[in-house]
């Protein structure tokens, strides 16, 4: 076999091991999404909080590494996104308290419940609930 | 005449790409804003997740099956791009698109099911973060939908490969969001 045939060949089996890879990281992606499904049959809402959201961190981890191929990019690509990232979290954190606690020490909410379906509110008076 | 994003690079990027990580660093700001207010929200109303017992988890797993699959249409495309068999990475973007299609049919079916029980985006905060969060999630699957039906039609003439990657890391990101939306509105209730 000629030397550029030979280097056809390995590239040739290279891109099907890629491929392979790709599809190998897909199955795993499937596995994990049946487990996060299951998750909540068993009623245990520890559980069905680490299968529900633990494992969407490690599936969108596999994406990101194995389909965006974000740790191959050049560092700053990764500095930019986690500068996104954490500005947004500090968006979360400074905003959080308010949306969540109904009281401090100087304010309290006037309607707690804004925002809530009346059939709730009155269920005696609406009666139900979507089944 | 080729463009400036084609042929340039900058940064040790091509321009488009670096374009690419641009624009999806501004869509972690947009869509973290609205995961995380769901989430405040959520922590927040014990009443929601009455609501959330609303949505169809096995609508939802359908779906997130659908783009997982449709993501691995497109990384299988930029791998076709990478060997330089245009025609190839052609079929393997429509059939993405496809992904994309099925996905928004699937969600036109939900969205007309629950809007027929009466719940409007009107019905309550939960309603409404439900159908603004899966609306513009939506609205971006359109948008990759048309992008990638573009670069489809060059790469099967053999033109402008190299976008195949591009189009393909937004595709993914907006499959990376709706890997954080199906347990936040369909499993966690």
């Amino acid at each position: 076999m000629s030397d550029h045939a030979q280097a056809a060949h390995g590239d040739h089996g290279d891109y099907a091991a890629h491929e392979a890879h790709y599809k190998k990281i897909w199955a795993v992606l499937l596995v994990l999404l049946l487990i996060s499904f299951a998750g909540p049959f068993l009623e245990i809402r520890a559980i069905t909080m680490i299968t529900a959201f633990g494992i969407a961190i490690v599936k969108a981890w596999l994406v990101a590494k194995h389909f965006m191929h974000v740790t191959a990019q050049p560092r700053f690509v990764i500095y930019m996104l986690s500068t996104c990232l954490v500005f947004m979290l500090l968006f979360f954190a400074g905003t959080a308290p308010d949306v969540m606690e109904h009281e401090g020490a100087h304010w309290a909410k006037v309607n707690p419940d804004a925002g809530q379906p009346e059939r709730v509110l009155h269920p005696e008076a609406h009666g139900e609930h979507h089944e | 005449m080729t463009p400036i994003a084609t042929s340039r690079s900058t940064a040790g990027l091509p321009t488009g790409t670096l374009g690419v990580w641009w624009l999806l660093a501004s869509e972690i700001v947009i869509f973290g804003g609205v995961l995380c207010s769901y989430i405040m929200h959520r922590l927040s109303h014990d009443w929601w997740s009455a609501e959330a017992a609303n949505t169809n988890v096995y609508i939802g797993l359908t779906n997130t099956f659908v783009l997982l699959t449709s993501s691995l249409f497109a990384v299988l495309a930029h791998a076709a791009a990478q060997r330089g068999d245009g025609k190839l990475a052609a079929r393997r973007l429509w059939y993405t698109i496809g992904g994309g299609a099925m996905f928004l049919c699937i969600k036109a079916y939900e969205w007309s099911m629950e809007i027929g029980h009466g719940m409007t985006i009107s019905s309550s905060s939960f309603w409404a973060f439900y159908y603004t969060a899966a609306g513009i999630h939506a609205s971006h699957v359109i948008a990759g939908m048309i992008a990638m039906a573009v670069v489809a039609m060059d790469a099967a003439k053999g033109k402008f490969l190299h976008r195949v990657e591009n189009a393909g890391i937004y595709w993914h990101f907006v499959d990376l969001v709706w890997i954080f939306l199906f347990p936040l509105l369909y499993i966690a209730k």
